[in-house]
């Protein structure tokens, strides 16, 4: 099957106003989004992940490269009928109550009213608004407006669908409800391309991820590859003796009661540590091996 | 089609529940009132001043309306990000443009028809009744209809308060231009009559739209005029729009 996304080689660069110089913003990016997956765009503030989502959803014009959305034109109307997108801090028509919103939205897609109808109850169900439709938009908080922002972004049920920060701003039940509608949405079928910058989220959801920074890519492929699979090192806990001479302890972190925390670099010198602390009368509490995070990965990645 | 009128209907939504709308049509219709106690405070023909004074208020009225309305349009769409979640749906982006038009232009009407009636019935009251202001109206109608393309295409790739100042100025300059033919007749020759000639081609005749002073006067309509008037906004109308939607489809919403 081709990629549901497919983006080679494009590039995109802004004058400023008085000198000419040129400032790229993405400079030959490549990457492409396979059906049915969760991909996650990160990468730090002014990386471009905001850019190359404009370039796809069109709304900018790129400087040369090819988008290809479920192998045609990014640019085709029919291509756009089958993509659903929620903008970053997304405004909308704030005179409007969200049935009239999602109403509208319906006719751009030219459904009947007994089709906008039954989409838009749905819909205001599912984003959990289903009591407030007769609402105006002003009247929204922003985990509100993220809500019916999603709801807008469903409402022709896309197969593909991109989000632009979709956390961002929302408080911890808020996210944790976009994730949610995240994962249900490929359990649904449908492929996700979404950018963020918090790991926390991406590192549990996606199957891929690709790291951004001053619009080149870094890193791309599924997580589990991306990150190192040994430990990077090992945090014992125990009790009843000191560290002091303990064989395989490279430092001391913490000495709390009677309990202490030691690191220990490789297996090795956690049997070592572990035998010890044994035949010494302590206590072992745990064991626990320290792997590379995304955010450790992210952090270097984007150092580079 | 039903994209261009999802838009527009909701434009006109929009217009309606803004209140720089109610602003304009409260002071249009107590200027059209007030015109009544003018008329008694000045020698002259009463009836005349009254109509004077209120095709004068529906013109000027509706004129603010066409601009401070039409050149927030779009700018405002672009200012909030609420077009991104437009263009990203399958609509042209002309589509976005001439739907915003449309529905600019049904909410000139209602407000024309309100300001109308209301003038209507002042001359109703008052015994002065006549249906040739009618066509007078009809003639300003057609004029907003001109200035809301242009504001319009001024906020296709300018700030609204330059727009607005752009939309005014040629508005005034589209009332002037038919005196470039006089200069052009008072010049010798040369560049200066070519210059006359193609600023006066180029440059919105918004002078035909106005047979005001005819109605009030009584006077006769050169023949053809309404046709003339109505072919003219259909011709000149299109060349602004589709600048517009040109412009629109290159624009980059950064």
């Amino acid at each position: 099957m081709p990629p549901v996304l497919e983006i080679s080689r494009i590039s995109k660069s802004y004058r400023t106003s008085f000198s000419l110089r040129k400032y790229w913003i993405l400079r030959d990016l490549s990457f492409s989004v396979e059906p049915g997956e969760i991909f996650g765009f990160i990468g730090p503030n002014g990386a471009g992940k905001t850019t190359t989502i404009k370039l796809v959803m069109d709304l900018i014009r790129s400087d040369g490269g090819t988008i290809r959305i479920f192998g045609r034109s990014h640019r085709e109307v029919g291509t756009k009928a089958r993509i659903g997108f929620l903008p970053e801090n997304p405004y909308f028509y704030d005179y409007l109550t969200a049935r009239e919103f999602l109403d509208f939205y319906g006719r751009l897609f030219g459904f009947s009213r007994a089709v906008r109808e039954a989409k838009t109850k749905a819909l205001l169900e599912k984003v959990g608004l289903g009591n407030r439709g007769d609402r105006q938009l002003r009247k929204f908080s922003k985990g509100m407006l993220q809500r019916i922002g999603l709801a807008q972004a469903l409402i022709n049920d896309p197969e593909l669908v991109i989000l632009d920060e979709p956390m961002s701003g929302l408080d911890p039940v808020g996210r944790r409800e976009v994730r949610d509608l995240i994962l249900s949405l490929k359990q649904a079928g449908k492929t996700v391309f979404f950018s963020t910058h918090i790991l926390s989220d991406t590192e549990q959801i996606c199957d891929r991820v690709g790291i951004l920074s001053k619009g080149d890519l870094k890193a791309v492929g599924k997580v589990s590859q991306l990150l190192a699979h040994e430990a990077k090192f090992y945090e014992v806990t125990f009790s009843g003796l000191s560290a002091d001479g303990l064989p395989g302890v490279e430092s001391v972190v913490s000495r709390d009661g009677g309990e202490t925390l030691v690191r220990a670099r490789d297996e090795a010198a956690v049997r070592a540590l572990v035998e010890a602390v044994l035949r010494r009368g302590g206590t072992l509490k745990s064991v626990a091996p320290q792997r590379e995070s995304l955010e450790d990965l992210f952090l270097r990645e984007i150092q580079r | 089609m039903n994209q261009i009128w999802a838009i527009a209907s909701n434009t006109f939504r929009e217009a309606i529940r803004d209140r720089i709308l109610y602003l304009l049509l409260v002071f249009a219709l107590v200027f059209i009132a007030f015109a009544q106690i003018l008329s008694l405070l000045t020698v002259g023909s009463e009836e005349k001043i009254i109509k004077d004074l209120g095709l004068a208020s529906i013109s000027l009225f509706g004129v603010l309306t066409a601009i401070f309305i039409g050149v927030s349009l779009v700018s405002k769409e672009i200012d909030r990000r609420t077009i991104y979640t437009i263009v990203s749906k399958p609509i042209h982006r002309y589509q976005f443009v001439l739907g915003k038009y449309c529905g600019l232009a049904l909410t000139l009407l209602v407000n024309t028809v309100v300001m109308t009636f209301w003038f209507y019935l002042i001359l109703l009251f008052k015994g002065f009744a006549d249906p040739r202001l009618l066509l007078a109206v009809y003639m300003i109608f057609l004029e907003l209809l001109l200035v809301t393309a242009l504001a319009i295409l001024f906020s296709s790739f300018s700030t609204p308060i330059l727009s607005t100042l752009f939309a005014l100025s040629l508005y005034l300059v589209g009332h002037l231009s038919w005196s470039l033919n006089l200069l052009r007749d008072r010049l010798s020759g040369g560049a200066g009559r070519w210059v006359c000639r193609v600023l006066y081609l180029v440059l919105p005749n918004l002078e035909i739209f106005n047979i005001k002073g005819e109605v009030v006067h009584g006077t006769a309509l050169p023949a053809g005029l309404l046709l003339w008037a109505t072919l003219y906004l259909a011709g000149y109308g299109l060349v602004v729009l589709s600048a517009a939607c040109l412009i629109f489809q290159r624009k980059d919403f950064s």
